[in-house]
């Protein structure tokens, strides 16, 4: 970078760092915001004036959170769903992205050709709903891992990692005997752990962060993911304040927990797995991002 | 090492023979079978759904029924045509997403531009991390953090804007339908700004840094550096990603719109995509919900086109 120190420059170096300081306390405020909230009681609360530090300390917000067999059920739902539909989505798509990286292939434009389709034509929502409906997948939990088990998006993705591995390793492990499938699983797989990583993390926090298939696809619930939960909590405040009733039963004082302080506590107890992963793995988001960009 | 010219070429029958005679094309193929089958089933069928929107069709008839309803030509199109619902929802739909491509597409480039002219690298990376951040937190909770932050009672929003003078009393934003574009633009815009300038920052970190010096030592201001530097070098990614952008314009926010929705702004703030649903799926019209969900992608395509024209006529760059 060019060292440049006249003084318009140093006047837009500091403007620049103001403007960045600003957007990001901006950004992040709303989750301070919901923390604070969330500790505080319900009754202080809708007094308004918590915006910097809690007035009224309690943990009764989340007592009442946990204490609902519904929410529990959802974080098991969404656990599951997230770790279930990860591995099988990464083990489903990256076999079919090697075969499909592989030069000896035949059919390749045929294959490519029906991938690219599949990226850009969809029937729409209710073709798609009759479609599952028929398949048997309505209220159930494989609705959330098959329809997602594979993506051309991210085959494209792995495709363009596995090709840039030297052809030499392949054909020397042809030499010794070994087949495709060992291949892929002794020697492909254990090299391709970035693109793993970044697979797998956008898909597990696809997963964690789905609702929309789990409101269309799912009654009752048994079912509903974490973030469906918490949708119905925001839009229905019946089903907050059947919530926050219940809490008088727990021995926790009624005025502690109202419909928002536990929206609040639920925001933040839904959003705590990413926020706190997120800083760690952050690069490998980037990676994939780039990797795709590049190739696809 | 092999070449795709190696493999003997073959026709018809005796192609099949060779692929069974050939133990790894053998296993190629069964490693692709479970994805095509996939695509078949998951994308390709739903095609034909399509049908429905011609058909007059009732859900307890599965698959099999797609085919077997009568057909009922344009009437499901003519019937949201006449329906006041869709055209104001259409309207909200391309009204939503030019005001947000327009605010949004420049402010990101901007931004990108402006974060890579931050000299220290740790702040830098600071500033990326942070805005990335709302990027992976879903509607759902975005959405809940902006409808508390706004609540005219104890949302700080009101409040600062109470404080310095700037309204006399609380608004309740998300209840009045004269803010809902402006606020879904808005709102949007902060959660994907950051998330949005990857790729510019990616392309900006492959410009020749010999440039920026020899503009330097020839007198170039910090400004004139970027004006004819950076942005003269990131025209390309500007134009896919516009191009991107526009085709997109139809698909974009079913879980931001449903989210803010409420029975005070919905006039403002139904979309094409909560009203496919709505009708489909809660009140179970899925002839006419798919008719206007075919209407979408007609239009979404035409956009497609209508843009990469545009781009290929003003810069010789497009996408196809």
């Amino acid at each position: 970078m060019v060292k440049d120190n006249s003084l318009p420059d140093r006047i837009f170096n500091v403007f620049n760092v103001i403007f960045m300081t600003c957007l990001i306390i901006i950004t992040l405020y709303p989750f301070w915001y919901s923390v604070i909230g969330s500790f505080n009681t319900g009754l202080d609360y809708a007094k308004g004036g918590v915006y910097l530090w809690t007035r009224s300390f309690t943990f009764d917000n989340y007592k009442a959170l946990f204490s609902d067999n519904a929410l529990l059920q959802a974080f098991g739902v969404t656990l599951a769903r997230t770790i279930i539909g990860t591995i099988t989505h990464i083990l489903f798509t990256s076999l079919f992205a090697y075969a499909f990286s592989r030069k000896t292939l035949k059919y390749k434009n045929v294959y490519a050709t029906l991938g690219l389709m599949s990226m850009y034509l969809s029937g729409g929502l209710i073709p798609y709903f009759i479609l599952l409906n028929s398949l048997g997948l309505y209220n159930s939990f494989l609705v959330y891992i098959i329809p997602t088990i594979f993506s051309f998006w991210n085959v494209i993705l792995f495709r363009s990692y596995f090709a840039e591995l030297p052809d030499a390793l392949i054909e020397s492990a042809k030499i010794d005997g070994a087949g495709e499938y060992r291949i892929f699983l002794q020697i492909i797989l254990p090299l391709s752990k970035p693109v793993i990583a970044a697979v797998s993390l956008f898909t597990a926090v696809g997963h964690w962060n789905a609702y929309y298939d789990s409101m269309i696809y799912t009654m009752g619930s048994d079912l509903q993911t974490v973030q469906l939960y918490i949708l119905k909590l925001i839009q229905s405040t019946e089903a907050a304040l059947l919530l926050a009733n219940m809490s008088g039963n727990l021995g926790a004082a009624q005025s502690s927990v109202t419909t928002s302080t536990l929206q609040l506590a639920a925001m933040v107890a839904a959003s705590l797995p990413i926020v706190a992963v997120y800083p760690f793995v952050q690069k490998f988001f980037i990676k994939g991002m780039l990797i795709g960009s590049v190739k696809g | 090492m092999m070449k795709e010219t190696d493999v003997p070429v073959a026709t018809g029958r005796g192609k099949l023979k060779s692929i069974l005679g050939d133990r790894d094309q053998l296993s190629l193929q069964s490693m692709i079978v479970p994805g095509i089958l996939f695509i078949l089933i998951f994308t390709f069928i739903p095609l034909y759904g399509i049908l429905v929107a011609f058909k007059d069709y009732n859900i307890v008839t599965g698959i099999k029924g797609i085919f077997e309803a009568e057909w009922v030509g344009l009437a499901n199109f003519k019937e949201f045509v006449t329906d006041m619902n869709f055209w104001n929802m259409l309207r909200n739909t391309l009204g939503i997403n030019l005001l947000g491509l327009l605010i949004t597409f420049p402010v990101t480039i901007i931004f990108a531009v402006m974060l890579n002219e931050i000299t220290s690298s740790r702040f830098k990376k600071l500033t990326q991390t942070v805005t990335y951040l709302p990027h992976f937190i879903s509607w759902s909770i975005f959405g809940g953090l902006v409808i508390s932050i706004l609540s005219p009672s104890t949302g700080v929003v009101n409040h600062v804007l109470t404080s310095l003078g700037v309204i006399d009393s609380p608004i309740h934003f998300l209840g009045e339908k004269d803010y809902f574009w402006l606020l879904a633009v808005l709102t949007n815009l902060f959660k994907e700004l950051g998330w949005g300038a990857i790729l510019y920052l990616a392309a900006i970190a492959g410009i020749d840094q010999e440039m920026y010096e020899a503009a330097y030592m020839d007198g170039a201001s910090r400004f004139q550096r970027i004006w004819y530097i950076t942005l003269p070098s990131i025209t390309g990614t500007i134009v896919i990603l516009l191009v991107f952008a526009i085709s997109n314009i139809l698909n974009s926010g079913f879980d931001q719109f449903f989210v803010l929705q409420n029975p005070l702004n919905i006039d403002a703030s139904e979309v094409i995509d909560t009203y496919v649903y709505k009708v489909g799926l809660r009140e179970f019209r899925m002839e006419y919900a798919t008719a206007v969900g075919l209407m979408k992608t007609v239009i979404a395509v035409f956009l497609l086109y209508l843009a990469n024209f545009v781009a290929k006529k003003i810069s010789g760059k497009g996408i196809f």
